[in-house]
């Protein structure tokens, strides 16, 4: 059977957190990331209407981008206490658009300090783009 | 894949990969490690990390690998490197994004048998008293122009305040205040997410921990720092929290232009740097300063929290419950210092990522009682063991830039952690040792198990077989508090 065509897995790494994430598109990788980040911090979310959030990154390299993207959401996390079960990326010669809606956090076991450079990579095969991220933890 | 067949031996406990080893490496890399230690290193990217970081403009002497290393992303955790002014560079990747995490010892006079049934009731009033856990803020908030004086004057503001004596700003590293820190070069996030967060523990592997003095090495040494077998310590290991996070991803983030910009080339992004000379370096050196000077009063605050822990806990069941502080010592650094390096004396940038600062006997800044013994050096072991108080000495001078390890060095992955330890059970087991644990995450606890740890009796054996540092007092946990 295929595998699905994006996705995330956690990946092992000695002294902090890693992910595969793997998507046809630039802004499924950014989606997928984001999910995967959520997932490792074992984030709940409070029922009730949602917020909505809208951010900006000028134009830049898709790592840079990716980076960008999910350290915003680590800043959101903590100003706000603010997660985003849906996210809405456009990436264009711009830059990166998103449209969210945030849930409030109810509960998260772990935290992220930072989402970091280390060897990151978008590489484009056949079945679309993927990339390894590691967090400092 | 760096392999033990790429190791030159020097002795049993020092190692180094030669220049040669690839062709963009500018000097070796010196391993401190016993054979044990190399081969349990050796299973991750710790040395190609280290190679990388061999890689990095100016850089003079060794790139030095503590016996604590692990992979870390970029820089190896248990790594030291010194770039020579002025135009060597700055990585901020190669400091941390937790700038100045490090650890700070405060000591007591109490007996452990005079409080032991007490010991759960000090562990609540400590989790009460030192805020900890992911997304919990501070009992200080700051406006923007009182953490700009925080950046400017770190500890000392904590003393102004009344959080702190001049004794305990005389025993912390540069008396708890790097100078010529810049608060202007640090962003309005950054000070937004600092704010709040001042006097907190956060998350991961930070902690607090009641210790017994277990075991004195060095009387003389020991009897300077008032440590005494039998007696309760503590210990506090935190950093700058979300304000030096932000200030490392937005100078990561730049410098990514600034290698451009200077024709820099590196074979990890996540080493990008800029030359100390340069606009861009002295801008991130005047923010990591003032990160550095906000961990040194995030931790002064947690002392003083921790102080009235004890007296809440403890007034009345013990005749003395105050606690002094024995040092406080920073292990994710960037410093200008004075080096002497292949028979030169160079002024140099030392990274110390996951390295412990260990000045010798007589080194400038140490504090009058502490000048014949040695910089005092805190080497905390994994959770439920033990953890060590070591001193500088000249050979970490000479063969290590002034530095030593600062842990245990993790050797079991997060993930593997996860699915192999129960938070649950660790906790049980940890009790039925007789240590009282106050814990916001079980999985967090878990991923901290003693399991996931090299053994730091063997870490501080390398070291003190080395040469570069000296031990003094061994102490065992008798609580722990971790968000």
């Amino acid at each position: 059977m295929d595998a699905p065509v994006s996705g995330f897995r956690e990946l092992a790494h000695t002294a902090d957190w890693a992910l595969a994430v793997w998507a046809p598109n630039l802004a499924g990788l950014l989606r997928e990331a984001a999910a995967g980040m959520y997932a490792l911090c074992q984030i709940e979310l409070e029922d009730g209407p949602a917020e909505a959030v809208e951010f900006s990154l000028p134009a830049a390299e898709p790592e840079l981008l990716l980076v960008g993207f999910l350290s915003e959401l680590v800043f959101l996390a903590e100003r706000d206490r603010l997660a985003f079960p849906e996210t809405q990326v456009e990436v264009g010669p711009g830059g990166l658009q998103a449209r969210m809606a945030g849930r409030r956090i109810r509960r998260q076991m772990k935290e992220i300090k930072a989402v970091t450079h280390h060897n990151l990579h978008i590489e484009q095969d056949a079945r679309g783009l993927r990339a390894e991220i590691v967090f400092d933890v | 894949m760096v392999d033990l067949k790429d190791l030159q031996k020097v002795s049993d406990h020092e190692w180094v990969i030669r220049a040669s080893y690839r062709a963009d490496m500018r000097v070796p890399v010196r391993i401190f490690a016993s054979r044990a230690l190399l081969e349990a290193a050796i299973g991750d990217k710790s040395f190609e990390q280290a190679v990388n970081a061999a890689t990095l403009p100016g850089l003079v002497g060794h790139v030095v690998v503590m016996p604590d290393v692990h992979q870390g992303y970029g820089f190896p955790i248990g790594g030291v490197a010194a770039t020579e002014l002025p135009d060597g560079v700055i990585s901020p990747g190669a400091i941390g994004y937790d700038i100045n995490c490090g650890v700070r010892l405060l000591a007591s006079s109490i007996d452990v048998d005079e409080v032991a049934g007490d010991l759960p009731e000090l562990a609540d009033a400590l989790n009460r008293h030192c805020p900890s856990g992911v997304g919990v803020g501070g009992r200080v908030k700051l406006a923007t122009k009182e953490l700009d004086r925080i950046c400017l004057l770190g500890a000392e503001w904590a003393l102004k305040q009344g959080y702190a004596t001049e004794a305990d700003l005389r025993r912390t590293e540069e008396s708890g205040r790097l100078k010529d820190s810049d608060p202007t070069r640090v962003s309005p996030r950054a000070k937004e997410r600092g704010r709040t967060q001042l006097g907190t523990l956060g998350a991961g592997n930070h902690f607090i921990e009641v210790d017994v003095v277990d075991e004195i090495f060095d009387e003389a040494a020991a009897d300077a720092m008032g440590l005494r077998k039998g007696r309760l310590a503590v210990q506090i290991h935190c950093g700058s929290r979300g304000f030096g996070h932000q200030v490392c991803t937005d100078y990561v983030r730049d410098f990514h232009q600034t290698v451009h910009k200077y024709n820099i080339t590196l074979p990890d992004r996540e080493l990008v740097c800029a030359p100390l000379s340069s606009p861009e370096g002295q801008a991130y050196l005047g923010a990591m300063r003032a990160a550095a000077n906000y961990a040194f009063a995030n931790r002064q605050v947690l002392a003083h929290f921790a102080r009235q822990a004890f007296e809440e806990a403890l007034a009345g069941r013990t005749a003395n419950w105050h606690l002094h502080q024995v040092y406080d010592i920073a292990h994710n650094m960037g410093k200008l210092e004075t080096h002497a390096v292949e028979g030169r004396t160079l002024r140099v940038c030392v990274h110390r990522k996951g390295a412990t600062r260990a000045f010798g006997p007589n080194a400038p800044g140490l504090p009058p009682e502490y000048r014949a013994i040695g910089q005092p050096v805190l080497v905390p072991g994994s959770m439920g063991t033990a953890s060590w108080v070591l001193v500088g000495t000249e050979g970490s001078m000479l063969r290590a830039f002034g530095s030593t390890c600062h842990g245990a060095g993790r050797t079991m992955s997060r993930s593997k952690a996860k699915k192999t330890i129960h938070g649950g059970t660790l906790r049980a087991e940890l009790e039925r040792d007789g240590i009282v644990i106050r814990a916001g995450s079980l999985a967090g606890l878990a991923e901290e198990a003693p399991q996931a740890y090299k053994d730091v009796d063997d870490v501080v054996e390398t070291v003190a077989a080395a040469g570069i540092a000296r031990k003094v007092a061994r102490l065992r946990p008798a609580a722990v508090i971790k968000g």
